[in-house]
């Protein structure tokens, strides 16, 4: 199998997290085998508001609109999700 | 049936779509949800709420299946405002037609407190102090925890 290097996904920000960021949306660049986890720790490093996506305050994950896990795997042209517990209702 | 809907809903109208979409019903259930004037701020105004359209639709609609496999539930409807809402206004409908009593009851108040902990909404107390994020609350994680262990 050949790496995709074109592979992306595309990153959706919603509530506390889309304000604190100042972005809705992103497209990212993944390696094979990329995880939820690693997706973070990649965005952490873009500057300081990031921080907040590995901080102590808990972040959800869904991918393509199901609730997912850090180690779950990411596919090319997934939608990844990132946002604070729901508060519905 | 799943509506999100910035618009306010009529009660009496929810109640007769429910009660001619269900078949041999004998009971049908209702829950109203109001913006209360108190919060985590003072001075509350009112609220925003954000979701994540499409996949809020997918989660209820799976609650709603998974309320079919516990109980009798011959229909069930939701309605979720979102956008910007006033304190008293009706912010969540959630109505179940059933044979009996006992499984309205129980699984309109199963995807209430299911919905709360799991369908991607979003509140934002507005208040002349200032706007807040809401938090999620341990006593709606715990009230949606207490349907898992009565599963088991």
């Amino acid at each position: 199998m050949t790496a995709d290097t074109s592979a992306t996904v595309t990153v959706r920000f919603f509530a506390r997290l889309r304000e604190h960021l100042g972005t809705d949306s992103l497209t990212v660049a993944i390696q094979p085998q990329t995880t939820v986890a690693d997706l973070l720790a990649t965005l952490a490093t873009r500057g300081e508001a990031w921080q907040e996506l590995t901080g102590d305050r808990p972040v959800m994950v869904a991918i393509n609109q199901a609730m997912a896990k850090p180690g779950t795997r990411l596919n090319p042209d997934d939608e990844i999700a990132f946002f604070p517990p729901v508060t519905g209702g | 049936m799943v509506i999100i809907q910035q618009q306010d809903f009529d009660l009496a109208e929810e109640y007769r779509k429910l009660r001619d979409s269900g078949d041999s019903t004998g009971a049908i259930a209702t829950f109203t949800g109001l913006v209360r004037d108190y919060g985590d701020l003072n001075d509350v105004t009112g609220l925003f709420l954000e979701h994540y359209p499409g996949m809020t639709e997918h989660v209820i609609e799976g609650l709603i299946a998974e309320a079919g496999k516990r109980w009798d539930v011959r229909a069930a409807r939701v309605i979720h405002r979102v956008g910007t809402l006033a304190l008293g206004d009706q912010i969540v409908f959630v109505g179940v037609c059933s044979a009996h009593r006992g499984d309205a009851f129980a699984a309109c108040q199963f995807i209430m407190d299911a919905l709360k902990t799991s369908a991607p909404f979003w509140k934002k107390e507005l208040s002349r102090q200032g706007d807040h994020w809401v938090e999620q609350k341990d006593s709606d994680r715990e009230q949606a925890e207490q349907w898992r262990e009565s599963s088991d």
